[in-house]
């Protein structure tokens, strides 16, 4: 199987999409569950995006949520001033994920300038700086509307904002943005994921994708056939940036409060697992990782105060099943003794009958 | 006056970071990795010390250096269980079984020692000095921080530049095949520095809840990207750097809280990173490596 | 072993710095290199590196390990900045310009130690060296609109047409890490030469194969010369490669010229000799 077989990753979303809902109209799905189904969407278009940065540019970024961050917020903003002059509901959660990816989008152009001169553990450790340095700002926002527009303010409190009587305060700083309307449903998450893996999987898949992987497998032979580093990089990480703003702000659009806070350097570095668990390049992998790791704090409910603790270990477990050789053995050997020899043959022996 | 008074919180502050950078940094030069559990071995560091002193009443000075004993045991327990299977394959895969490990650490004291925040006694109490009339007050918990931090470092590069063990280090982080083809030890030596860097990181625990006495499961993370941040300042890789970076890390923050903001310090702290490292891509004592073409 | 025909050429010296084919004396040279040298802190590794190459020639550089042959080939590319002297390619200085511009100027080159696309197919090695030649943006790309569909078509021709020179089409959807050693130094030429260069510089492009792949490689040399008409600077140990298609030899020892010539010429040069195999004792 290719490592990126598009039909296979296309088919097997919209499938998943119809069989969940299905069960949704058949109420065979816990109510837990629902309320992870645009978060996971979210999740997937954060994973997809990141390994576009990671797997396929092959830089380390350790600040993919400051982006996820800027997404939430400005789109949030958007949704909320706008709620009088566009009701319905389609158009103005699409101009809110544009506003957000395009504010997400830019950030990245700014921080990739100065970012990607730097190589390996220096870039990421930049890329975490940019994220401390976003969710700090964004903490000391005042965002304000009124009759008269938006007003802004910085580092002083809501007051500082000047509303007219009626006004209201969207981002009050360390206390983030409460009572958003919940725009996001499946749907339209769902729709998303379909977006973001048509953009990343045509990316990789021409002219432009291919000097971006050139530049992860070798930087000087890439240069010495006149592929314009800065670019590429540039390209890739610039779009990982947009898609991880829409994310946002389909994230912070399913909840009625969001905080800064909730994008910090543990929402980057649990997107990178996803990332690095589903395979490092593989789109594939990582749509599934993702749905099994957020699924499965979920699952590990009876396991109650232990669930994450559990988490943990199934994380390094699984690192040193995938990556060290010894282990791997062991743990081969150990599925043969469970799985009769005769049931493996038989398998390899039907397949060989109908090729 | 407030500045001498920034001055010497920033010192300390600082402190407590390069102590954390050193256990960093030394690992990174001789593993090539970023144990991101460093952080969390700060915090068992302060718990053990913590229980020492308030379930058992053990002497402080008895305190440290069984929290010292048990994060040096659990250094190199980590470092034999989830570090060494994996020393082959790229370091991005070793990150996230260090993550891995920073999650159980952090949850395995939360089941442990539940997760509602600990006040944390000052294993020196919490005496002051007072000088010009009282305008300036230092506590004696930044002046013991202070100082501890310098004879760490010196006795670390003594050790590192003198006896045999150290040697061997610097052997290995230059190249760890050469240094086994030349008869060291390459598992003792990679063991013997995390022992080192997980003793200090206990030592800084201590000294980082003496002066700031909340002790909760997630009090060793953020101090710990910091102190990375700070490695990562100086140059990682080089005890020196670890040091400087450490101490420039702590000023600034203090500083940036003083005379900027509260809420922005940690901003400063990263901006001020971002702008060296676009001006020393490798740090201000690190190594600049050009590739071979 | 069989030399490759070659057509016969007789050097000439010309008011330049080389000597050059009669064919291209009337031409200007493609590169010429002017008193070149660099300094890695305060050690020589290249002086007064004088040097031209004929439009269609090939030419050798050669010299003992050590000499600063691969330098050399990362000055003409702008890899390292110069710091004395000039390089001009086609007549234009290319002081100013990096490795990218270099490359789109016309000069093209394969690495000492092979620098493939490992985790690419063998035909996505080749459309990159195309990059440049076969140009669609990135949101054609990613819509698919005609023009991708139009460009990716003539990119995979072009690239089984180069990959076909080496013989090679049957590799195109191999990943390019996982092809034999002298496979993949093929097709490190094969990619240099999709840039569509006017001068290739091959390092080392011989080591690891064996006799009869180093037999094929020398006509296969000559072939690209022939069929593109471009000029190839190729470092080499292999003194029958060298000796049997380079027409200018150059010989580089300690970062300085200690000869240049005809393969004749070289051959009974004494101070080539005495840099290959030491001083001979007097009697």
């Amino acid at each position: 199987m290719k490592k990126n077989n598009i039909f296979l990753i296309y088919g097997t979303v919209i499938a998943a999409y119809i069989i969940i809902q299905l069960l949704m109209s058949a109420g065979a799905v816990t109510s837990s569950l629902r309320g992870q189904l645009v978060p996971i969407c979210a999740y997937i278009v954060m994973a997809v995006s990141l390994n576009l940065t990671v797997g396929v540019l092959g830089e380390l970024s350790l600040g993919h949520a400051g982006f996820m961050s800027i997404g939430a917020f400005t789109g949030v903003v958007a949704c909320m001033s706008l709620e009088s002059a566009l009701p319905p509901t389609l158009p103005r959660f699409v101009i809110s994920l544009l506003v957000g990816a395009a504010f997400a989008g830019v950030a990245g152009f700014l921080i990739g300038i100065p970012v990607l001169r730097l190589n390996g553990d220096y870039l990421a450790i930049v890329t975490l700086a940019f994220g401390e340095i976003i969710k700090n700002i964004i903490n000391c926002l005042y965002v304000g509307i009124d009759s008269r527009g938006l007003h802004l303010s910085f580092l002083t409190n809501s007051d500082a904002l000047n509303l007219e009587e009626g006004g209201t305060v969207i981002i009050n700083g360390p206390m983030g943005i409460a009572g958003i309307t919940k725009l996001s449903t499946f749907t339209f998450g769902f729709a998303l994921v379909l977006v973001a893996l048509f953009i990343v999987l045509n990316l990789i898949r021409s002219r432009a994708g291919r000097a971006i992987m050139a530049l992860r497998d070798n930087r000087i032979a890439a240069e010495s056939i006149g592929i314009n580093v800065t670019k590429y990089k540039l390209m890739a990480f610039v779009t990982s940036s947009a898609l991880a703003g829409a994310a946002g702000t389909l994230f912070a659009l399913n909840y009625s409060t969001i905080t800064a806070a909730k994008f910090n350097f543990n929402t980057s570095i649990l997107v990178l697992v996803f990332v690095v668990l589903g395979g490092l390049g593989n789109i594939w992998g990582s749509i599934i990782a993702t749905t099994v790791l957020v699924i499965l704090p979920e699952l590990l409910r009876e396991f109650n105060d232990y669930r994450m603790l559990v988490y943990a270990i199934v994380l390094i477990l699984v690192m040193l099943a995938t990556n060290n050789a010894t282990f791997k053995n062991t743990l081969r050997e150990l599925v043969n003794k469970i799985i009769p020899e005769k049931l493996i043959k038989r398998k390899e022996g039907t397949t060989d009958g109908n090729s | 006056m407030t500045f001498l008074s920034y001055l010497i919180s920033g010192l300390s502050l600082g402190s407590v970071y390069a102590i954390i950078a050193l256990g960093y940094t030394m690992v990174y030069g001789i593993a090539k990795m970023l144990n991101f559990a460093h952080g969390d071995v700060i915090m068992v560091g302060a718990y053990v010390c913590f229980f020492a002193m308030t379930r058992w009443g053990i002497n402080p000075v008895f305190g440290i250096l069984l929290a010292m004993a048990v994060c040096t045991v659990l250094g190199v327990i980590i470092e034999r269980l989830a570090y060494k299977p994996l020393r082959a394959v790229p370091s991005l895969f070793v990150l996230i079984t260090a993550i891995g490990m920073s999650y159980f650490l952090q949850n395995a004291a939360q089941l442990l020692w539940t997760p509602n925040p600990k006040v944390f006694t000052s294993v020196v109490g919490n005496a002051s000095i007072k000088l010009f009339d009282g305008q300036l007050s230092i506590s004696v918990i930044a002046i013991v921080t202070i100082a501890a931090c310098f004879v760490i470092m010196a006795v670390l590069s003594w050790y590192i530049n003198n006896t045999k063990m150290g040697k061997a280090m610097r052997a290995c982080s230059e190249d760890k095949g050469a240094a086994q083809l030349m008869g060291i030890s390459v598992n003792l030596t990679i063991s013997v520095t995390f022992a080192i860097g997980s003793a200090l990181a206990a030592v800084a625990g201590v000294l980082l809840c003496s002066a700031y006495p909340t002790l909760m499961p997630t009090t060793g993370a953020m101090p710990g990207i910091k102190a990375f941040t700070a490695a990562v300042f100086g140059g990682i890789g080089s005890i020196p750097g670890a040091m400087i970076g450490g101490i420039m890390l702590g000023i600034i923050e203090i500083f940036g809280k003083g005379y900027i903001s509260t809420q922005l310090s940690d901003a400063v702290v990263f901006a001020v990173l971002i702008i060296v490292l676009l001006v020393k891509p490798t740090g201000i004592l690190g190594k600049q490596i050009n590739e071979k073409v | 072993m069989a030399t490759p025909e070659r057509p016969d050429v007789k050097l000439v010296p010309v008011p330049s710095t080389n000597i050059i084919p009669e064919r291209d004396v009337d031409k200007e040279p493609i590169l010429e290199a002017r008193n070149l040298g660099i300094d890695f802190g305060g050690l020589v590794a290249v002086d007064k590196f004088d040097m031209a190459i004929g439009r269609t020639e090939i030419a050798g550089l050669i010299g003992p390990n050590g000499a600063g042959k691969t330098t050399v080939f990362n000055l003409f590319t702008k890899v390292y900045q110069p710091t004395r002297g000039s390089i001009l390619l086609d007549g234009r200085d290319i002081q100013n310009m990096t490795t990218v511009q270099v490359n789109r100027a016309g000069i093209a080159r394969t690495f000492q130690n092979i620098r493939l696309f490992g985790n690419l197919s063998v035909e996505d090695n080749v459309k990159l060296g195309l990059h440049n030649q076969i140009n669609y943006g990135m949101w054609t790309g990613i819509l698919r609109l005609p023009g991708y569909w139009k460009s990716e078509k003539l990119m995979h021709e072009r690239a089984m047409e180069l990959l076909s020179i080496f013989d090679m089409q049957r590799y195109a959807s191999h990943r390019a890490g996982s092809l034999p050693y002298g496979a993949q130094r093929r097709l490190e030429i094969v990619r240099a030469l999709a840039t569509n260069p006017s001068l290739l510089l091959l390092d080392e492009p011989a080591a690891g194969m064996n006799p009869s792949e180093t037999a094929e490689l020398m006509k296969n040399i000559v072939k690209v010369r022939d069929t593109f008409k471009i000029a190839i600077l190729l470092i080499e140990h292999d003194m029958n490669l060298v000796m049997g298609i380079c027409e200018g030899i150059c010989v580089l020892n300690f970062g300085k010229i200690i000869a240049k010539g005809t393969p004749s010429q070289i051959q009974n040069n004494p101070e080539v000799i005495e840099a290959y195999l030491g001083k001979k004792k007097e009697g």
